[in-house]
Protein backbone atom coordinates (compact mmCIF):
# COMPACT_ATOMS: atom_id res chain seq x y z
CA UNK A 1 0.00 0.00 0.00
CA UNK A 2 3.00 2.10 0.95
CA UNK A 3 4.87 1.45 -1.96
CA UNK A 4 1.69 1.98 -4.30
CA UNK A 5 1.30 5.58 -2.63
CA UNK A 6 5.05 6.29 -3.01
CA UNK A 7 4.93 5.13 -6.67
CA UNK A 8 1.59 7.66 -7.56
CA UNK A 9 3.44 10.51 -5.77
CA UNK A 10 6.20 10.25 -7.56
CA UNK A 11 4.84 10.18 -10.85
CA UNK A 12 2.20 12.71 -10.17
CA UNK A 13 5.44 15.25 -9.33
CA UNK A 14 8.03 13.87 -12.13
CA UNK A 15 4.99 13.91 -15.17
CA UNK A 16 4.60 18.17 -14.12
CA UNK A 17 1.05 17.18 -13.04
CA UNK A 18 1.29 18.94 -9.16
CA UNK A 19 2.96 21.90 -10.95
CA UNK A 20 0.68 22.27 -13.84
CA UNK A 21 -2.25 22.41 -11.51
CA UNK A 22 -0.86 24.50 -9.47
CA UNK A 23 0.38 27.20 -12.05
CA UNK A 24 -3.38 26.70 -13.42
CA UNK A 25 -4.83 27.39 -10.17
CA UNK A 26 -2.90 31.02 -9.85
CA UNK A 27 -3.84 31.65 -13.14
CA UNK A 28 -7.41 31.34 -13.04
CA UNK A 29 -6.83 33.52 -9.32
CA UNK A 30 -4.81 36.10 -11.63
CA UNK A 31 -7.48 36.38 -13.87
CA UNK A 32 -10.32 37.69 -11.84
CA UNK A 33 -8.78 40.91 -11.10
CA UNK A 34 -8.31 41.38 -14.71
CA UNK A 35 -11.99 40.63 -15.51
CA UNK A 36 -13.61 42.31 -12.08
CA UNK A 37 -11.12 45.23 -12.21
CA UNK A 38 -8.55 46.60 -9.48
CA UNK A 39 -11.01 47.77 -6.66
CA UNK A 40 -9.01 46.29 -3.41
CA UNK A 41 -12.42 46.33 -1.23
CA UNK A 42 -14.33 44.26 -4.17
CA UNK A 43 -11.07 41.73 -4.75
CA UNK A 44 -10.98 41.61 -0.77
CA UNK A 45 -14.73 40.84 -0.45
CA UNK A 46 -15.00 37.64 -3.14
CA UNK A 47 -11.30 36.49 -3.13
CA UNK A 48 -12.19 33.59 -0.55
CA UNK A 49 -14.88 32.35 -3.14
CA UNK A 50 -12.48 33.01 -5.96
CA UNK A 51 -10.02 30.71 -4.39
CA UNK A 52 -12.74 28.19 -3.97
CA UNK A 53 -13.56 28.43 -7.46
CA UNK A 54 -9.90 27.87 -8.58
CA UNK A 55 -9.15 24.85 -6.60
CA UNK A 56 -12.08 23.13 -8.26
CA UNK A 57 -11.16 24.12 -11.96
CA UNK A 58 -7.40 23.21 -10.80
CA UNK A 59 -8.36 19.79 -9.16
CA UNK A 60 -9.87 18.68 -13.09
CA UNK A 61 -6.53 19.28 -14.62
CA UNK A 62 -4.76 16.35 -13.30
CA UNK A 63 -8.35 14.00 -13.62
CA UNK A 64 -7.02 12.20 -17.05
CA UNK A 65 -4.10 11.57 -15.64
CA UNK A 66 -5.00 9.80 -12.60
CA UNK A 67 -6.28 5.90 -13.75
CA UNK A 68 -6.03 5.86 -17.22
CA UNK A 69 -2.26 5.20 -18.29
CA UNK A 70 -1.90 2.63 -15.46
CA UNK A 71 -5.30 0.85 -17.20
CA UNK A 72 -3.88 1.07 -20.71
CA UNK A 73 -0.17 -0.02 -19.73
CA UNK A 74 -1.59 -3.21 -17.80
CA UNK A 75 -0.35 -1.82 -13.89
CA UNK A 76 -3.91 -2.46 -13.14
CA UNK A 77 -3.95 -6.72 -14.36
CA UNK A 78 -0.73 -6.93 -12.60
CA UNK A 79 -1.85 -5.37 -9.05
CA UNK A 80 -5.14 -7.53 -9.38
CA UNK A 81 -3.02 -10.17 -10.29
CA UNK A 82 -0.79 -9.43 -7.09
CA UNK A 83 -4.32 -10.38 -5.28
CA UNK A 84 -4.34 -6.53 -4.44
CA UNK A 85 -8.26 -5.26 -4.30
CA UNK A 86 -9.46 -2.73 -6.67
CA UNK A 87 -10.56 -0.29 -4.07
CA UNK A 88 -7.60 -0.72 -1.74
CA UNK A 89 -5.41 0.38 -5.18
CA UNK A 90 -8.08 3.29 -5.45
CA UNK A 91 -7.88 4.55 -1.53
CA UNK A 92 -4.21 4.67 -2.45
CA UNK A 93 -4.87 6.67 -5.03
CA UNK A 94 -6.79 9.17 -3.22
CA UNK A 95 -4.04 9.02 -0.53
CA UNK A 96 -1.25 9.60 -3.39
CA UNK A 97 -3.63 12.16 -5.35
CA UNK A 98 -3.94 14.07 -2.13
CA UNK A 99 -0.73 14.74 -1.21
CA UNK A 100 0.44 15.81 -4.23
CA UNK A 101 -2.47 18.42 -4.90
CA UNK A 102 -3.69 19.58 -1.22
CA UNK A 103 -0.83 20.85 0.73
CA UNK A 104 1.21 22.03 -2.83
CA UNK A 105 -2.79 24.26 -3.26
CA UNK A 106 -2.91 24.86 0.48
CA UNK A 107 0.77 26.85 0.00
CA UNK A 108 -0.25 28.10 -3.34
CA UNK A 109 -3.84 29.82 -1.40
CA UNK A 110 -1.62 31.62 0.46
CA UNK A 111 0.25 33.77 -2.96
CA UNK A 112 -3.68 34.19 -4.04
CA UNK A 113 -4.51 35.35 -0.79
CA UNK A 114 -1.57 37.97 -1.39
CA UNK A 115 -2.45 38.65 -4.80
CA UNK A 116 -6.40 39.05 -3.83
CA UNK A 117 -5.33 41.47 -0.77
CA UNK A 118 -7.21 38.81 1.89
CA UNK A 119 -6.92 39.68 4.97
CA UNK A 120 -5.37 37.01 7.78
CA UNK A 121 -8.84 35.89 9.38
CA UNK A 122 -10.33 34.76 5.44
CA UNK A 123 -6.99 33.58 4.70
CA UNK A 124 -7.43 31.37 7.62
CA UNK A 125 -10.89 30.25 7.13
CA UNK A 126 -9.67 29.89 3.63
CA UNK A 127 -6.73 27.32 4.32
CA UNK A 128 -9.11 25.48 6.81
CA UNK A 129 -11.91 24.83 4.70
CA UNK A 130 -8.88 23.74 1.58
CA UNK A 131 -7.49 21.05 4.32
CA UNK A 132 -11.02 20.02 5.48
CA UNK A 133 -12.26 20.25 1.12
CA UNK A 134 -9.17 18.87 -0.65
CA UNK A 135 -9.35 15.39 0.75
CA UNK A 136 -13.02 14.75 -0.47
CA UNK A 137 -12.05 16.81 -4.29
CA UNK A 138 -9.13 14.33 -4.03
CA UNK A 139 -11.32 11.48 -3.74
CA UNK A 140 -13.72 12.50 -6.87
CA UNK A 141 -11.24 13.34 -8.97
CA UNK A 142 -9.96 9.74 -8.65
CA UNK A 143 -13.82 8.24 -8.65
CA UNK A 144 -14.33 10.30 -11.64
CA UNK A 145 -11.08 9.52 -13.40
CA UNK A 146 -11.75 5.79 -13.00
CA UNK A 147 -15.76 6.36 -14.48
CA UNK A 148 -14.88 8.28 -17.37
CA UNK A 149 -11.16 6.13 -18.37
CA UNK A 150 -11.72 4.35 -21.55
CA UNK A 151 -13.98 7.40 -22.98
CA UNK A 152 -13.54 8.91 -26.13
CA UNK A 153 -12.88 12.69 -25.00
CA UNK A 154 -12.21 11.77 -21.12
CA UNK A 155 -11.19 14.99 -20.17
CA UNK A 156 -14.18 16.87 -21.26
CA UNK A 157 -16.64 14.19 -19.99
CA UNK A 158 -14.52 14.47 -16.57
CA UNK A 159 -15.22 17.98 -16.42
CA UNK A 160 -18.92 17.56 -16.65
CA UNK A 161 -18.85 14.83 -14.31
CA UNK A 162 -16.92 15.89 -11.74
CA UNK A 163 -17.71 19.47 -11.04
CA UNK A 164 -21.98 19.31 -10.41
CA UNK A 165 -20.75 16.69 -7.87
CA UNK A 166 -18.29 19.20 -5.98
CA UNK A 167 -20.53 21.87 -5.82
CA UNK A 168 -21.54 20.65 -2.20
CA UNK A 169 -17.84 21.16 -1.72
CA UNK A 170 -17.87 24.72 -2.93
CA UNK A 171 -21.06 25.87 -0.95
CA UNK A 172 -19.75 24.75 2.30
CA UNK A 173 -16.41 25.53 1.79
CA UNK A 174 -17.30 29.44 0.37
CA UNK A 175 -20.12 29.15 3.02
CA UNK A 176 -17.53 28.83 5.71
CA UNK A 177 -15.56 31.83 5.02
CA UNK A 178 -18.52 34.21 6.69
CA UNK A 179 -17.31 32.45 9.59
CA UNK A 180 -19.93 30.09 10.16
CA UNK A 181 -18.35 26.61 12.24
CA UNK A 182 -21.88 25.25 10.72
CA UNK A 183 -20.56 25.54 7.08
CA UNK A 184 -17.20 23.56 8.41
CA UNK A 185 -18.87 20.88 10.10
CA UNK A 186 -20.92 20.39 6.58
CA UNK A 187 -18.51 20.27 4.60
CA UNK A 188 -16.40 17.84 6.71
CA UNK A 189 -19.33 16.01 6.10
CA UNK A 190 -19.31 16.46 2.47
CA UNK A 191 -15.85 15.35 2.66
CA UNK A 192 -15.82 12.35 4.06
CA UNK A 193 -19.13 11.02 2.45
CA UNK A 194 -17.02 11.49 -0.74
CA UNK A 195 -13.60 9.79 0.91
CA UNK A 196 -15.83 6.99 2.13
CA UNK A 197 -17.64 6.32 -1.27
CA UNK A 198 -15.40 6.84 -3.86
CA UNK A 199 -13.07 4.00 -3.31
CA UNK A 200 -15.38 1.95 -3.92
CA UNK A 201 -16.89 3.71 -6.96
CA UNK A 202 -13.58 3.94 -8.62
CA UNK A 203 -13.08 0.48 -7.63
CA UNK A 204 -15.63 -0.87 -9.04
CA UNK A 205 -14.87 1.14 -12.73
CA UNK A 206 -11.55 0.16 -12.42
CA UNK A 207 -12.27 -3.35 -12.41
CA UNK A 208 -15.53 -2.75 -15.14
CA UNK A 209 -12.72 -1.44 -17.09
CA UNK A 210 -10.13 -4.21 -17.09
CA UNK A 211 -13.49 -6.70 -18.20
CA UNK B 1 -1.39 -35.30 -6.73
CA UNK B 2 -3.45 -31.93 -7.11
CA UNK B 3 -3.93 -29.58 -10.13
CA UNK B 4 -1.84 -26.65 -10.15
CA UNK B 5 -4.47 -24.85 -12.62
CA UNK B 6 -7.31 -26.30 -13.71
CA UNK B 7 -9.99 -25.49 -15.97
CA UNK B 8 -13.49 -26.87 -15.20
CA UNK B 9 -16.45 -26.32 -17.94
CA UNK B 10 -15.27 -22.59 -18.39
CA UNK B 11 -17.36 -20.51 -21.19
CA UNK B 12 -16.25 -17.26 -22.03
CA UNK B 13 -18.29 -14.92 -23.28
CA UNK B 14 -17.09 -10.94 -24.95
CA UNK B 15 -19.41 -8.44 -25.87
CA UNK B 16 -21.94 -11.15 -26.57
CA UNK B 17 -20.10 -13.40 -28.23
CA UNK B 18 -19.42 -16.74 -27.00
CA UNK B 19 -15.17 -17.33 -27.25
CA UNK B 20 -15.10 -21.11 -25.81
CA UNK B 21 -18.03 -22.97 -24.37
CA UNK B 22 -17.42 -25.49 -21.18
CA UNK B 23 -13.65 -26.08 -21.57
CA UNK B 24 -12.04 -28.02 -19.11
CA UNK B 25 -8.40 -29.09 -18.71
CA UNK B 26 -5.49 -29.51 -15.15
CA UNK B 27 -1.83 -28.82 -15.36
CA UNK B 28 -0.30 -31.00 -12.94
CA UNK B 29 3.19 -29.19 -10.63
CA UNK B 30 5.77 -29.30 -13.53
CA UNK B 31 2.80 -29.42 -15.90
CA UNK B 32 2.08 -27.11 -18.82
CA UNK B 33 -0.01 -26.34 -21.52
CA UNK B 34 -0.11 -24.74 -24.67
CA UNK B 35 -3.42 -22.85 -25.69
CA UNK B 36 -3.15 -22.26 -29.78
CA UNK B 37 -5.59 -21.36 -32.44
CA UNK B 38 -6.13 -18.38 -34.93
CA UNK B 39 -6.15 -14.72 -33.87
CA UNK B 40 -9.24 -13.43 -32.16
CA UNK B 41 -9.88 -16.62 -30.98
CA UNK B 42 -9.87 -15.73 -27.38
CA UNK B 43 -6.42 -17.01 -26.26
CA UNK B 44 -5.73 -13.35 -24.56
CA UNK B 45 -9.42 -14.11 -23.06
CA UNK B 46 -8.20 -17.47 -21.39
CA UNK B 47 -5.06 -16.40 -20.12
CA UNK B 48 -6.96 -13.06 -18.21
CA UNK B 49 -9.77 -15.71 -17.39
CA UNK B 50 -7.23 -17.80 -15.73
CA UNK B 51 -5.54 -14.66 -13.87
CA UNK B 52 -8.78 -13.68 -12.24
CA UNK B 53 -8.94 -10.58 -14.10
CA UNK B 54 -12.11 -11.58 -16.46
CA UNK B 55 -14.94 -13.66 -14.67
CA UNK B 56 -15.60 -17.00 -17.20
CA UNK B 57 -19.54 -16.75 -17.49
CA UNK B 58 -19.71 -20.03 -16.46
CA UNK B 59 -17.31 -23.07 -14.85
CA UNK B 60 -14.56 -22.23 -12.61
CA UNK B 61 -10.53 -21.90 -12.34
CA UNK B 62 -9.15 -23.75 -9.43
CA UNK B 63 -5.39 -23.96 -8.44
CA UNK B 64 -2.97 -22.42 -7.00
CA UNK B 65 -3.72 -19.01 -5.87
CA UNK B 66 -0.25 -16.73 -6.45
CA UNK B 67 -0.04 -17.01 -10.21
CA UNK B 68 2.79 -14.47 -12.52
CA UNK B 69 1.21 -12.74 -15.90
CA UNK B 70 3.03 -11.71 -18.54
CA UNK B 71 0.46 -9.96 -20.66
CA UNK B 72 0.96 -7.95 -24.01
CA UNK B 73 1.62 -4.71 -21.93
CA UNK B 74 4.66 -4.60 -20.21
CA UNK B 75 3.55 -2.62 -17.59
CA UNK B 76 7.06 -0.65 -16.25
CA UNK B 77 6.87 2.52 -15.72
CA UNK B 78 8.80 4.23 -18.44
CA UNK B 79 10.64 6.96 -16.95
CA UNK B 80 12.48 4.57 -14.23
CA UNK B 81 15.46 3.02 -14.83
CA UNK B 82 15.13 -0.94 -15.42
CA UNK B 83 16.23 -2.60 -12.35
CA UNK B 84 13.92 -0.05 -10.07
CA UNK B 85 10.85 -0.86 -12.37
CA UNK B 86 10.97 -4.26 -11.72
CA UNK B 87 12.13 -3.41 -8.40
CA UNK B 88 8.58 -2.22 -7.91
CA UNK B 89 6.96 -5.16 -8.82
CA UNK B 90 9.23 -7.12 -6.28
CA UNK B 91 8.43 -5.81 -3.61
CA UNK B 92 4.37 -6.01 -4.35
CA UNK B 93 5.13 -9.55 -5.10
CA UNK B 94 3.94 -12.49 -2.33
CA UNK B 95 7.77 -13.55 -1.89
CA UNK B 96 10.47 -12.20 0.70
CA UNK B 97 13.67 -10.57 -0.19
CA UNK B 98 12.85 -8.29 -3.23
CA UNK B 99 16.32 -7.05 -3.94
CA UNK B 100 17.75 -10.15 -4.56
CA UNK B 101 15.42 -11.75 -6.71
CA UNK B 102 15.12 -8.66 -9.32
CA UNK B 103 19.24 -8.87 -10.58
CA UNK B 104 18.80 -12.93 -10.39
CA UNK B 105 15.87 -12.42 -12.87
CA UNK B 106 17.75 -9.85 -14.61
CA UNK B 107 20.58 -11.99 -15.20
CA UNK B 108 17.81 -14.98 -16.30
CA UNK B 109 17.16 -12.74 -19.10
CA UNK B 110 19.68 -11.46 -20.45
CA UNK B 111 18.91 -8.02 -19.28
CA UNK B 112 21.65 -7.35 -16.44
CA UNK B 113 23.93 -5.00 -18.13
CA UNK B 114 21.25 -2.55 -19.49
CA UNK B 115 19.86 -3.02 -15.26
CA UNK B 116 20.23 0.96 -15.15
CA UNK B 117 18.85 2.08 -18.31
CA UNK B 118 15.73 3.84 -18.20
CA UNK B 119 12.72 1.52 -19.31
CA UNK B 120 11.62 4.05 -21.84
CA UNK B 121 14.92 3.43 -23.46
CA UNK B 122 14.35 -0.45 -24.14
CA UNK B 123 13.76 -1.87 -27.46
CA UNK B 124 10.62 -4.24 -27.77
CA UNK B 125 12.16 -7.32 -27.43
CA UNK B 126 14.13 -5.83 -24.78
CA UNK B 127 11.10 -4.93 -22.69
CA UNK B 128 8.85 -8.05 -23.17
CA UNK B 129 12.36 -9.89 -21.86
CA UNK B 130 11.83 -7.16 -19.04
CA UNK B 131 8.28 -8.38 -18.32
CA UNK B 132 9.48 -11.99 -18.54
CA UNK B 133 12.16 -11.08 -15.96
CA UNK B 134 8.85 -9.94 -13.82
CA UNK B 135 7.66 -13.25 -14.57
CA UNK B 136 10.72 -14.80 -12.93
CA UNK B 137 11.18 -12.58 -10.30
CA UNK B 138 8.06 -13.05 -9.12
CA UNK B 139 8.52 -16.44 -7.83
CA UNK B 140 4.86 -17.68 -8.26
CA UNK B 141 4.49 -21.21 -8.68
CA UNK B 142 1.79 -20.94 -12.20
CA UNK B 143 2.90 -18.58 -14.74
CA UNK B 144 0.48 -17.42 -17.13
CA UNK B 145 2.03 -16.18 -21.03
CA UNK B 146 -0.12 -14.50 -23.25
CA UNK B 147 1.90 -14.26 -26.31
CA UNK B 148 6.16 -14.73 -24.58
CA UNK B 149 7.69 -14.81 -28.19
CA UNK B 150 6.14 -11.99 -29.90
CA UNK B 151 9.19 -9.66 -30.50
CA UNK B 152 11.87 -11.77 -29.49
CA UNK B 153 14.63 -13.18 -31.93
CA UNK B 154 15.56 -16.57 -32.33
CA UNK B 155 18.44 -16.34 -29.31
CA UNK B 156 15.42 -15.12 -26.76
CA UNK B 157 13.06 -17.64 -27.61
CA UNK B 158 15.71 -20.34 -26.94
CA UNK B 159 16.07 -18.73 -23.71
CA UNK B 160 12.65 -18.38 -23.19
CA UNK B 161 12.14 -22.21 -23.36
CA UNK B 162 14.64 -22.48 -21.54
CA UNK B 163 13.56 -20.43 -18.95
CA UNK B 164 9.96 -22.08 -19.13
CA UNK B 165 12.04 -25.97 -18.77
CA UNK B 166 13.92 -24.56 -15.48
CA UNK B 167 10.59 -23.29 -14.33
CA UNK B 168 8.86 -26.86 -14.91
CA UNK B 169 11.72 -28.37 -13.80
CA UNK B 170 11.68 -26.75 -10.15
CA UNK B 171 7.80 -27.69 -10.20
CA UNK B 172 6.27 -24.81 -11.34
CA UNK B 173 3.19 -25.03 -13.75
CA UNK B 174 3.59 -23.08 -17.26
CA UNK B 175 0.57 -22.01 -19.47
CA UNK B 176 1.25 -20.44 -22.73
CA UNK B 177 -0.80 -18.49 -24.87
CA UNK B 178 0.91 -18.14 -28.50
CA UNK B 179 0.59 -18.69 -32.05
CA UNK B 180 3.81 -18.87 -33.12
CA UNK B 181 5.29 -22.60 -32.08
CA UNK B 182 7.55 -22.13 -29.20
CA UNK B 183 8.78 -25.91 -27.64
CA UNK B 184 7.02 -27.57 -24.37
CA UNK B 185 7.47 -31.01 -24.14
CA UNK B 186 4.62 -33.14 -22.89
CA UNK B 187 2.61 -30.11 -22.77
CA UNK B 188 -1.53 -30.17 -22.63
CA UNK B 189 -2.75 -29.26 -26.09
CA UNK B 190 -5.53 -26.55 -25.75
CA UNK B 191 -6.42 -25.81 -29.19
CA UNK B 192 -9.37 -22.53 -29.11
CA UNK B 193 -11.36 -22.33 -32.70
CA UNK B 194 -13.45 -25.28 -33.80
CA UNK B 195 -13.11 -24.69 -37.76
CA UNK B 196 -17.07 -25.68 -37.85
CA UNK B 197 -18.66 -22.70 -35.91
Amino acid sequence: MLTLIARDVRIAWASGGVANALAFFLLVTILFPFAVGPDTALLARIGGGVIWAAALLAALMPVERLIGPDMDSGVLDQLAVRGLSMPSVAAAKIVAHWLGFGPPLMLAAVVAAGLLGLDARTLGAVELGLLIGTPGLAALAVATSALVTGLRGAGSVAGLVMLPLAVPLLIFGAGSLDGGMGAVKLLGAVSLLLLAGAPFVAGAAMRAGME
Amino acid sequence: MSDALAFRDVTCVRGGRTLFEGLSFAIAGGGAALVSGPNGVGKSSLIRVAAGLLRPAAGEVVGLPIRALLAEAAALDPGLRLFNALGFWATLDAEPDPRERVPRALDAVGLAHIAEVPVRLLSTGQRRRAALARVVASGAPVWLLDEPANGLDVASVAMLERLIAEHRAGGGTVLVATHTPIALPDAVEVILGDPSC
